[in-house]
This record gives structure tokens, C-alpha cells and sequence, in this order.
């Protein structure tokens, strides 16, 4: 039997199936304008006699109504990180509209966290702006900013900051200068947001910008610990819901 | 008088009393006696109802006037601050409206401030509170009083007796343990009604202006609800949260909402409209009326006293007494005392009395509903 986990985040809606050893499929499709739709077609690609239980989490969570036990992205996070890196202590989670950090206890359970507030500053879509004001691929992005040297850059409103890169772009600075300075900010503020929890290494790093590179060496460098990612990082918060649908199955 | 038992009937009719005292109010009113409209715990209920006042709480807890404040104050103000303001100016405060006169206290530098320019719509009577509980604060506070009791005695032409003081002082007691025995019922595990409904009752006794009618319906209350108990009904086991900081109620009931939707239980709430305001009582036997009144209220442990050791020893209390598995920190945007103070809440918590701990800063907004069911389900999750 499998438990299956959707993982409905403002950007990307992730699945997962877990047999109760290893993850055997996963699926990630744009959530676009209808986290209602994403949520159910991921459900309904990977739905099957053979899933025995269903977990949703993420902000559209509520939208499934055949999943069996909605449980918040904390939790599901958390679980995600200590099955991808046992080892983790902290997980920082950038998503597409959110940021949270998380501590761990050596049981691999949540022991204290903080979200970002309602606000995009720092987060996946701060990067989309950039990447469409800088007229860049997200593919080129580590490429760009390897050999930069970045500039400072001042806001941290997505809003405001778009109008800083126009400005910076006007007065003949680099592209892959403005973007290494971006990438520079939104590290060293994710690392003074965690730092509130006093966060302990390793840090496990995860959601959609733990897919570059230079977020992850940043974000080292200004935590000042150990930070890893795993192939998987951006599906942790489904895995780890399809491996509390997984025990809730077992548990009956 | 009636008194009305039946559980859900009494719930509901303590959370309309604000809204049907509209008419007490206007009541009182065409009576002759005298209204006072206040903002704060601090303000002392005997002195006013010994002047023949009656006293009622002034709306500041929806955002419906926070626009209008803005005109006038800055954004990034707090929202009760705003809120308060912008019901003055725009008259849509029925109680603002009956007023006769607004006393408010130099608690936070936002609130005195803002009172500078309330006067300019309202006769406003400001005490200087003052922000250390030591002698020269009793000291000071204790003048305060009596020079309150003289403003009144010639506002509206009373006099304040020693005689009728000590009633007073005496009846707000009996009101004071009421509502705590009340909250106390809330120590049972599992908890016998929802941190909503005694929300509710504490709050909506506030806008009872005939104080022995409070006691005995909320004794008769206490009465049922043991009753009940007794019989197995109770709101099931589940996580007992406590919540503490600004006040809460109004907009702010969101945070108290998205923790009990989500199968917590709050117990309790260390906040004004909670313990702070009923915890401690005015020392009957001093002979020195003004003085056991100046410290029963100066004791209040709000966030504006610094340092504010009353608070820690009431939330200490109140996580043993209640047996809380978590600790919710509300504070508001823009609050610089509550928000200081929270990181020193949270050591507390953590390291002294070993629960967890939760900070959740909000307004008056209903914009943050998601996050703050997603924070409060998480935390849950977690204990």
C-alpha cells in the first residue's frame, strides 16, 4: 500500500508516494490561477487501488476534499527534511509567496518555527521579478551570477526592488551584477529571519530556490552552517505528507 | 430578576451585551447619572462608581475607523490606537456618544499622544500613570487618584464618601472573584466550555452596569456549568493554550478563532480582558483606601511598566494553574512594549517553565486569517 502526499504551494502543486521505505513517484505541475484544479489533477495522475490514504498540504490544502487529513506545511516540511537528511537540525524553506524556518529535535520533530509575514520580500516570487526585469532564463540564473560582482541592493519590497534594478539597469550596471546582489539580499535576509531560532547545523534547504546553486552557497555562507539540499528538496513538504498518509494508514 | 441557565442562551446573550447596552447606556443616560468612557484596566472603577458614574469601555477593536484615523495619525501606529481615534472622530462610537466625560491614562507613548488630540473632539481627562511599580509610583499613583476624585466631585457636582468607596471597593471584589472562580472552572481537564464562550461572558460583563446582576448570573452560571460537567458534558481533550499580550476581542478574536478551528482549546487569557483585569484584588482591611486602590491597579502587569515583573509571575501561575501545553503571544503591529517584551516572554517560557511558545503578530485586518490558521494549526501540530 502507498500514502500519497499533494503539496499545494502558490507556485508549483507537488505529489508524492511513499511505499513506507522510498519514495516511488513524484509529480510537480504550475499551480497558475486555480490551486483547486492543480490539486485535483495532481491527485487524480496519482491516485490509484493501490494508495490506501491521502495528506494535502500547503496553502490550498483545504481544496482537496478527498484527502483523508489536511496538516499544515510545518509539519509536513519538517517530516520531508529528516526522511531526504536525518541529519538536519534546522530547515529554511523558501517558497514561491513564503519563507519559514523550522527546528528540529533529535526525534526529526518540530521543536520551534517562524513564517515570514504576509508579504513576498525574500521569497520565489521576488526572484521571478528579478528574473523578468533582468531578462534572464532561471536556468542561467547560478550561471550569471558565479564571476559577478553583485551590487547592494536596498529593498527588500518585491515591489520596490523592481523599480531599484530599472534604476540600476538605466545607470549601466551588469545584469548578472544587479542579480548577484538580489541573490545576496534575499540570503542574508532568510538568515537573519532564522536566526531568531537559534538554528543549529545542518540546515537542510529547501523549496523552489534550493534548486540553484548560488541560493544554497549564500545561504551557507550567511548562516554561517552547514547547508544542505537534496535532488528531491523542492518536493520535501508532499513527501513528507505522503509519509504521515503512509503511517495513518498503517496506524488504521 | 430573571436569571437565564441555559448554557448556550447565557453564552450568546454575554456576547450580544455590548450591543444591548447600547440602549442601557442612553438609559442611564436620560436618568441624569453620569457616563465615563474609558480605554484601560488601569482606569479605577471604584472612584467613578462612587461618584455615581456609571463607566463603559469605548470601542477601539474593529478596523472599521482605522481609515478615518489615518488621515489624522500615522500608518504605522498601532491599530487599537488608530481604532480608538477614529471612532471619536467619527462619532461612530455610541458609548464615545454618551459620554460625558473620557478619561484615558499615559500607558503608552502612542496612547498619550493620541488623547492629546481626542481632547480636541471630547472633554478627556488624562491620569499620569506611572511606568514603575515602586513608592515613588504608589506614591504618585495614589495622588492620581485623589486628584481624579476632585476633577469628578466638580464635574458633576458629587461627592465622593469614604462610606460609599468602600461599598464599591468591596462590590468590584466580589465581581473581580466571581469572574475569576469562572475562569478557574477552565482548570479542568478536559476544559467544560470553549475558550470562545468564556471569552465571551468575561467580556460581556463588562458592559453590565448593574454589578450585583453580574455576580449572580455568573455565579449561576458557574453553578450549570458544573452541573454539566458533572454529567460528562465538557469540550473534549484537547491541546490548552494560553494566550497573553495586547488586549484582545473584536477584530483580534481571529487569533482566539483560528486556534480553537483548529482543535486547540484556550484556557485562558493572561490579556486585559482576561486575568490581568481580575487577578488581583483591592486590599479591604488597609484603612488607606486611595493607597490599597493606587497598588491593587498599579500592579496590573502591562507590557508599559518597565521592568514589568507581574506579568511573568501571573503567566507562570496561570501555566501551572491551567496546565497549559502552549503558550500564544498576541501581540499588535506597531505595539513597542508588547512587541519588546515578547522576546523576553519567550525565554520565559521556554527555558523557565519549559512550554512552547508562540509569537503572533497581527492587526485589525482580516487579511491574515490563512496564515494565522496555518501558524496556529502547525504550532498545535507540534505539541
Amino acid at each position: 500500500m502507498l500514502g500519497l502526499g499533494i503539496d499545494s504551494g502558490s507556485t508549483v502543486t507537488k505529489g508524492a508516494l511513499f511505499d513506507g521505505e522510498k519514495v516511488v513517484r513524484r509529480l510537480m505541475i504550475p499551480t497558475k490561477s486555480n490551486p483547486k484544479k492543480s490539486i485535483r489533477l495532481v491527485y487524480d495522475s496519482l491516485i490509484s487501488d493501490d494508495v490506501g490514504f491521502a495528506v494535502s498540504t500547503g496553502y490550498g490544502r483545504a481544496l482537496l476534499e478527498k484527502a483523508g487529513k489536511q496538516v499544515t506545511e510545518i509539519t509536513c516540511h519538517a517530516k520531508g527534511a529528516s526522511f531526504l537528511c536525518p541529519e538536519a537540525r534546522t530547515v529554511i524553506d523558501i517558497g514561491g509567496q513564503d519563507c519559514k524556518a523550522i527546528k528540529l529535535d533529535q526525534m526529526g520533530s518540530v521543536s520551534d518555527f517562524i513564517m515570514n509575514d504576509k508579504c513576498a520580500a525574500g521569497t520565489g516570487r521576488f526572484v521571478e521579478i528579478m528574473l523578468k526585469a533582468l531578462e534572464l532564463e532561471s536556468g542561467d540564473l547560478d550561471d550569471a551570477v558565479l564571476n559577478a560582482s553583485p551590487v547592494s541592493i536596498t529593498s527588500m519590497c518585491a515591489v520596490f526592488a523592481e523599480s531599484e534594478m530599472i534604476s540600476l539597469l538605466a545607470s549601466g550596471e551588469r545584469e548578472q551584477d544587479i542579480a548577484a546582489g538580489i541573490v545576496h539580499s534575499i540570503c542574508r535576509r532568510t538568515a537573519v529571519f532564522a536566526s531568531k531560532l537559534n538554528p543549529e547545523g545542518p540546515v537542510f534547504f529547501s523549496g523552489g530556490l534550493a534548486g540553484y546553486n548560488c541560493f544554497r552557497s549564500f545561504l551557507e555562507k550567511y548562516v554561517g552552517l552547514k547547508t544542505v539540499v537534496h535532488e528531491d528538496s523542492q518536493f520535501a513538504g508532499a513527501i513528507g505528507a505522503s509519509i504521515i498518509a503512509y503511517s495513518c494508514l498503517m496506524k488504521g | 430578576m430573571k436569571i437565564i441557565t441555559d448554557l448556550p442562551s447565557v453564552f450568546e446573550e454575554f456576547a450580544e451585551a455590548r450591543k444591548n447596552s447600547f440602549l442601557s447606556v442612553k438609559r442611564i443616560k436620560d436618568e441624569g447619572k453620569p457616563v465615563i468612557g474609558v480605554y484601560c484596566g488601569y482606569f479605577p472603577m471604584e472612584i467613578a462608581m462612587a461618584a455615581g458614574a456609571v463607566v463603559v469601555g469605548i470601542c477601539s477593536m474593529s478596523d472599521e475607523t482605522v481609515g478615518d484615523a489615518e488621515k489624522d495619525l500615522p500608518r504605522n501606529l498601532c491599530p487599537l490606537i488608530k481604532s480608538s481615534y477614529g471612532f471619536a472622530k467619527t462619532d461612530k462610537c455610541p458609548f464615545f456618544y454618551f459620554s460625558d466625560l473620557v478619561v484615558g491614562e499615559t500607558t503608552c507613548d502612542g496612547k498619550k499622544k493620541m488623547y492629546e488630540h481626542l481632547g480636541g473632539i471630547k472633554p478627556v481627562y488624562v491620569m499620569q500613570l506611572p511606568n514603575s511599580q515602586d513608592d515613588s509610583g504608589y506614591a504618585l499613583w495614589k495622588s492620581e487618584l485623589f486628584r481624579f476624585k476632585d476633577y469628578i466631585e466638580n464635574m458633576f457636582g458629587v461627592r465622593v464618601s469614604d462610606e460609599n468607596l468602600k461599598k464599591q471597593i468591596s462590590l468590584k471584589n466580589r465581581e473581580r472573584q466571581a469572574l475569576k472562580r469562572l475562569s478557574y472552572l477552565m482548570a479542568l481537564d478536559p476544559a467544560p466550555i470553549s475558550g470562545e464562550n468564556l471569552f465571551n461572558l468575561l467580556y460581556g460583563s463588562t458592559f453590565k452596569f448593574d454589578k450585583e446582576a453580574v455576580i449572580s448570573e455568573i455565579e449561576a452560571v458557574i453553578e450549570k456549568i458544573m452541573r454539566d460537567y458533572e454529567s460528562g458534558i465538557n469540550v473534549g481533550k484537547k491541546p490548552r493554550i494560553i494566550i497573553t499580550g495586547c488586549p484582545i476581542g473584536g477584530a483580534t478574536l481571529k487569533v482566539l478563532r483560528a486556534v480553537e478551528s483548529k482543535g486547540g482549546c484556550v484556557v485562558a487569557f493572561e490579556n486585559c480582558s482576561g486575568m490581568k483585569n481580575i487577578d488581583n484584588m483591592t486590599d479591604e482591611s488597609d484603612p488607606d483606601m486611595y493607597g490599597a486602590l493606587a497598588k491593587r491597579y498599579l500592579d496590573i502587569g502591562c507590557s508599559c511598566m518597565s521592568p514589568n515583573p507581574n506579568r511573568y509571575e501571573l503567566l507562570g501561575r496561570m501555566i501551572d494553574e491551567f496546565h497549559a501545553d502552549g503558550v500564544i503571544d498576541m501581540t499588535l503591529v506597531a505595539c513597542h512594549t508588547y512587541n519588546v517584551e515578547a522576546f523576553g516572554i519567550k525565554r520565559f517560557c521556554l527555558e523557565e517553565k519549559h512550554v512552547p511558545y508562540m509569537h503572533m503578530e497581527t492587526d485589525y485586518s482580516q487579511s491574515d486569517i490563512g496564515q494565522l490558521e496555518t501558524r496556529a494549526a502547525a504550532f498545535i501540530e507540534m505539541l
